[in-house]
């Protein structure tokens, strides 16, 4: 008790030079957590993707389409229960920088997405409306989207402005799914491409299947690839998860770069905090060596400066911790469009104090072990 | 008489530890803030060197990249025919048909695929890009089944050397050469024969078509004449302008990154230089008494401890400078969102960044180091003389 008084005397000894250190650990732990919460964010796809569900894509790559009468073949291959499909759109709703998933999909789409929750009579409503479309419940958020609204997208892969109304909303089952995205009929968009020019139609970008028991994923993925090997479509089938994950590898190297600096905003943080407690340590080394020439061992030294570290670490620590939920929120709102799902994890709140708590540590060993050496008549005589 | 700069350069050096710390901590900044300047710019330089300057792109209209784009036989024609399109080596229209696909090849040491650009071209698409080079074996000879690869990619990915083979589309591919265009994002490209790749990939249509204009004061006209062109559903670009334009997310998104964590860290870094020069003051009390019982007047021994703080981030800068420069060595590469095909780019480092990165450690260790000038400015002589 006396010691933690003693402890705490002394960090705010100097009130503006603890403030500003708390100050800086504060904005360290807060970016750090936020940087790895992106991190998280860019793997939030494939995180909340299903092993039960393959993708079956064409081999050459996701560009290239696939006949649409593989819906049939996949269906009869041993171990799928049902297969749907969709079509990437990417049309441009208003401006390029409004960018949202769009995908044509086939009528039992959701079917196999029971994390999306529909009402069932906006289910109904939107199958008997061939112009109908659904929004995600963030997607409606962004835009103000309500039922019984117009959309328009301008086509960039599928030219011309497509015409679209607003038929339902549907919802996640929990906060990890990205509800960002819009989804309409295949057909309308097929029969659209058979009047006129442009891409050919009756062509499918991806299959989806869902299968009975996820462990046989790799059995059933190669033997849907048989099927169709030496055709004119060569595919390639992977878990939605690998499918997802695909895509977060794309970027890997800007991933990478990030994980790096945020361990790089600890390392400045920790040379602030070392340079605090070595200043610290060195203009009370005459008052140090007084408390060892009363009889106060190097260990008691030692856990006093430890102590005052870890004391100012655990403030700043805590400030930062305390401000990552609301500056995640703030993140959220102003990067929504590119990041959808931005929770922070527990993983991440763990890893902040653990770190913060290192900083601490760490930022003490140097001047403990000096104070611990000095020699009283040295400590008593130094001039600082 | 100002305090002389050796009293500033002599100060840091006897507090050596937190001079070294406190400087680094500002050199990782700095480092941070240099490094996404240098992605920035060579990504800049990659994009603008991949254009010719009197080439013109032709892509439909609506479609924003080649991928998305298709010309068809009688539009390419008519497009070839304009007046505005100059006449080529080969006596020819000097334009080049191009079909732009994708396909996934694995990066070395990675077991997932990246989408790599590949482009049926003709002789003429050598001809319009003076800076596309071979850099080893030979040229795909027209008719064939053989590639060349851009460095980038030889670099790159896995089964990509000379004499490898690529299998796609029902076709094993042979790899005859490697490219080298300086940079440019060709380097990041497979490059074959345009008949043979539409004919495998089943394709009717071309994806985009390259024309060099006789004169390059004619593009306004030119584009205003294809505008209204009711044959033809196309639109034309500069080279230069569409390429960069298809990094603009890119760019945006790196420049926003950047900027937004160096914000964030040198909040940091200007925390630490302000402690810092808060304990150089606390402990030179009755020294800068005895200055100002000399005769230095309050403005000098601002100067004095200011010099101090701007020394100290310049020493921070400058070796957060030269480990930014190291990063030169280092190659970048991701996909860009806007093409869905992979891109890699290098740092470089400009005369403007560095100036920049300089000016930047030299705003931290002003601002950090304001307050305690100040602080030793406003001191009375009697008081700071008392002082223990």
């Amino acid at each position: 008790m006396y010691l933690l008084r003693m402890v705490l005397k002394n960090a705010f000894r100097h009130r503006l030079r603890t403030t500003l250190t708390v100050a800086g650990l504060a904005v360290a732990v807060l970016s750090f957590g936020l940087l790895r919460t992106v991190v998280d964010a860019w793997y939030a796809g494939a995180a909340s993707a299903s092993n039960a569900r393959l993708i079956t894509r064409n081999s050459i790559s996701l560009v290239f389409p696939q006949p649409r009468s593989y819906q049939a073949r996949i269906r009869s291959v041993e171990g799928v229960a049902e297969v749907a499909y969709s079509n990437w759109f990417g049309g441009i709703y208003k401006d390029p920088k409004n960018f949202f998933a769009q995908f044509a999909v086939s009528d039992n789409y959701l079917n196999l997405y029971p994390e999306f929750v529909l009402p069932d009579d906006q289910r109904l409503a939107w199958q008997r409306d061939r112009m109908g479309a659904l929004v995600g419940r963030q997607l409606a958020d962004q835009f103000g989207f309500k039922i019984g609204d117009p959309l328009a997208l301008r086509g960039t892969i599928y030219g011309g402005t497509w015409e679209f109304v607003v038929r339902g909303i549907f919802d996640g089952v929990d906060d990890t799914r990205v509800t960002r995205q819009m989804l309409f009929h295949w057909d309308y968009l097929n029969e659209t491409l058979r009047k006129g020019a442009g891409p050919r139609p009756d062509q499918v970008g991806v299959y989806i299947s869902v299968i009975d028991h996820p462990d046989d994923a790799a059995t059933i993925s190669r033997r849907i690839d048989a099927v169709f090997r030496n055709s004119l479509a060569e595919t390639l089938t992977e878990t939605e998860q690998a499918f997802q994950l695909g895509f977060v590898a794309m970027s890997d190297q800007i991933i990478a770069a990030i994980r790096v600096i945020s361990n790089v905003v600890i390392l400045i943080i920790l040379a602030v905090t070392a340079n605090t407690m070595a200043m610290s340590a060195r203009e009370r080394t005459a008052e140090y060596a007084t408390l060892k020439a009363l009889g106060f061992g190097p260990g008691f030294l030692a856990l006093l400066i430890v102590g005052e570290s870890l004391a100012i670490c655990a403030i700043g620590g805590g400030l930062g911790l305390a401000l990552t939920g609301p500056a995640a929120e703030g993140f959220r709102q102003a990067a929504g469009n590119v990041l959808p799902i931005f929770n922070v994890s527990n993983e991440t709140v763990a890893l902040q104090a653990a770190s913060a708590l290192a900083v601490g540590v760490l930022a003490a060993i140097v001047p403990a072990i000096q104070t611990a050496r000095v020699r009283i008549v040295d400590g008593l005589r130094a001039i600082v | 008489m100002a305090v002389p700069f050796s009293y500033a350069a002599r100060n840091l050096w006897a507090r050596r530890v937190t001079t070294l710390l406190t400087a680094g901590g500002l050199a990782l900044v700095v480092f941070v803030f240099a490094a996404v300047l240098m992605l920035d710019a060579g990504l800049k330089k990659t994009l603008v060197s991949t254009g010719e300057l009197n080439n013109v792109v032709a892509i439909r209209k609506g479609a924003d990249t080649e991928i998305a784009s298709s010309i068809v036989r009688d539009q390419a024609a008519v497009i070839e025919l304009y007046p505005q399109v100059a006449i080529g080596p080969d006596g020819g229209k000097f334009a080049s048909k191009e079909a732009v696909v994708l396909i996934s090849l694995t990066k070395t040491g990675k077991d997932k695929p990246s989408n790599v650009v590949i482009r049926g071209t003709s002789a003429n698409g050598f001809a319009l890009r003076p800076r596309v080079r071979l850099a080893a074996g030979r040229l795909f000879r027209p008719g064939s089944s053989e590639i060349v690869v851009g460095s980038g990619v030889a670099r790159g990915y896995t089964g990509t050397r000379i004499g490898d083979h690529l299998r796609f589309a029902k076709r094993d591919w042979v790899i005859v050469g490697i490219l080298d265009s300086g940079g440019s994002a060709f380097d990041s490209e497979i490059w074959g024969d345009v008949d043979q790749l539409m004919q495998a990939f089943r394709r009717t249509v071309y994806s985009s078509m390259v024309v060099r204009l006789a004169d390059g004061e004619a593009f306004d006209r030119f584009r205003s004449d294809i505008d209204v062109d009711p044959r033809l559903s196309q639109e034309v670009k500069r080279e230069r302008s569409f390429y960069s334009d298809q990094s603009r997310e890119l760019s945006k998104f790196i420049n926003q990154l950047g900027i937004t964590l160096t914000v964030i860290f040198s909040i940091g870094a200007m925390i630490g230089a302000m402690i810092t020069m808060y304990a150089a003051v606390a402990n030179r009390v009755s020294e800068i008494g005895t200055l100002r019982a000399l005769g230095f007047k309050r403005r000098e021994v601002l100067s004095a401890f200011l010099l101090e703080s701007l020394l100290l981030s310049l020493i921070g800068g400058a070796a957060g400078l030269a480990a930014a420069s190291l990063m030169q060595l280092a190659a970048f590469s991701t996909t860009n969102f806007q093409t869905f095909a992979d891109l890699s780019f290098g740092f470089l480092l400009t005369p403007e960044i560095a100036l920049k990165t300089l000016l930047f450690a030299l705003t931290m260790g002003l601002v950090g180091g304001f307050m305690p000038a100040v602080r030793a400015a406003r001191m009375q002589i009697v008081d700071a003389l008392r002082a223990s």
